[in-house]
């Protein structure tokens, strides 16, 4: 047989193609369940890092599973509403309307009381950003914070997920006194701000630092009635 | 003509890319790969399996079908066979070493594009029967593995203090604890793993005369 003819090498190319891009699938879906198993870990040890609880990829899963008591999602109101928490695809439910979002909540249980915390989801420059925040009980100081990016500048937006950018915010306050929503300030150097609203940004990830600005905004907004429904 | 499944030839092909056809050291190929993932052991070791297990069934795939590739199409057949595999093992770390898969990120999609594994399909699978290739995809991923191997062993030993993770060098030595050493951070930048293949291959050939130049 003529390997080298037109018809040969045409037959040739497709079948091969359909053959490998059916064992790729079966493959991806045989393996999905290990795959996703593994990705809701990381998302447990994310959860625990934003109260300060580090955990490893085998004891994530008991940690949190002592820990996190509660776990329930809210409307724009403030209403509790069916479904699961963890479940949650943060990205399309950003691609709803405002009133229409379902916004996770999960109740940790530390030595220092019950703290809420809140996934945030935004845009950083070159992809998504998303995190945890965890809130003191008062509904307005900030326990902690863990955020993680898609692919940031290393060295320079990509700095949002370490410790040194993460560690200020604790402390940090979401409401001024007055009870009006300022969020915090992701500040450049000599950028004015009250200082229990601003965190210092990082130095060549400014578009980093201000999406995370508008992330955190967006989303305590989306979150509001719910603080001041726990605040009564 | 038959031969033994391990007759001297056979061997050879295992045995030479691992000492004096090694295809890093000798052939200088896959270098890149080699700066990137040898910070650490772990990775190291990862990586190394995988461009093994990649090289070898790729070699005897090839090998299989190799006369009835068309001439006109074969390096995009390698390619597409590559390509397969590569994902194949890609998929299959994120299911069982997560966090080896996050810390190797996109190097393991970039397997394709190591030079190893279209020299040795274009050299070699597609002019040999199916185990002759299979023993040279083994013998060149293992003589690549080693060369990564040896160089994730320094740089983790010098750079980080651990091996494999495990602390070698005591805490108590450090000058942050009152004592005298410190780590070498230039060992954990890609330079030092330039410098230090260097070494391997000064070493080599002057202990090897065969490999060096008149």
């Amino acid at each position: 047989m003529d390997t080298n003819g037109n018809k040969y090498t045409f037959i040739y190319a497709s079948a091969m193609v359909i053959l490998v891009a059916a064992i790729l699938a079966i493959t991806a879906l045989k393996l999905k369940p290990a795959q996703q198993k593994n990705i809701d870990i990381e998302k447990k040890q994310n959860i625990l890092a934003s109260v300060g609880i580090a955990s490893t990829f085998t004891d994530a899963e008991t940690i949190y599973a002592e820990r996190i008591v509660q776990s329930y999602i809210v409307n724009f109101s403030g209403e509790q509403i069916e479904g699961q928490a963890f479940d949650i695809d943060l990205k399309s439910e950003r691609a709803k309307p405002e009133a229409d979002r379902r916004l996770p909540v999960y109740e940790c249980k530390t030595e220092e009381g019950t703290k809420y915390i809140l996934p945030v989801y935004g845009a950083g420059l070159w992809g998504p950003i998303w995190g945890y925040v965890s809130v003191n009980d008062d509904m307005n100081t900030l326990y902690g914070a863990n955020f993680a990016h898609a692919g940031e500048t290393p060295g320079l937006g990509a700095e949002i997920n370490t410790k040194a950018f993460q560690e200020p915010f604790k402390g940090k306050k979401i409401f001024d006194e007055n009870g009006t929503l300022v969020s915090i300030t992701i500040a450049k150097a000599g950028e004015n701000a009250p200082a229990e609203h601003k965190v210092d940004g990082i130095s060549g990830g400014t578009i980093t630092s201000k999406g995370l600005q508008a992330m955190l905004l967006n989303d305590f907004t989306s979150y509001k009635a719910f603080f001041n429904k726990k605040k009564q | 003509m038959s031969e033994g499944l391990f007759s001297k030839k056979n061997i050879g092909l295992l045995a030479d890319p691992i000492g004096s056809n090694n295809p890093i050291t000798v052939q200088v190929l896959g270098i890149c790969s080699a700066l990137a993932v040898t910070a650490q052991l772990k990775p190291a070791f990862v990586m190394a399996l995988s461009v093994t297990v990649v090289v070898a069934f790729g070699n005897v795939i090839i090998s299989l079908l190799r006369n009835t590739i068309p001439n006109r199409i074969r390096i995009i057949v390698q390619l597409v066979v590559i390509a397969a595999l590569v994902i194949i093992v890609d998929q299959f770390l994120k299911a069982f070493v997560y966090d080896v898969s996050k810390q190797l990120s996109v190097f393991v999609g970039l397997i394709i594009t190591n030079c190893i594994l279209m020299g040795r399909l274009e050299a070699f699978a597609l002019g040999n029967k199916p185990w002759p290739s299979f023993l040279d995809g083994i013998g060149n991923g293992a003589g690549y593995g080693l060369i990564l191997i040896i160089i994730a062993f320094f740089r983790e030993l010098l750079g980080s203090g651990t091996l494999w993770g495990y602390r070698i060098i005591p805490e108590s030595w450090y000058i942050a604890n009152g004592g005298f050493y410190s780590n070498n951070g230039m060992m954990i930048l890609p330079p030092m793993a330039l410098i230090t293949v260097g070494v391997i291959i000064w070493v080599q050939r002057s202990r090897n005369p065969k490999l060096q130049e008149k």
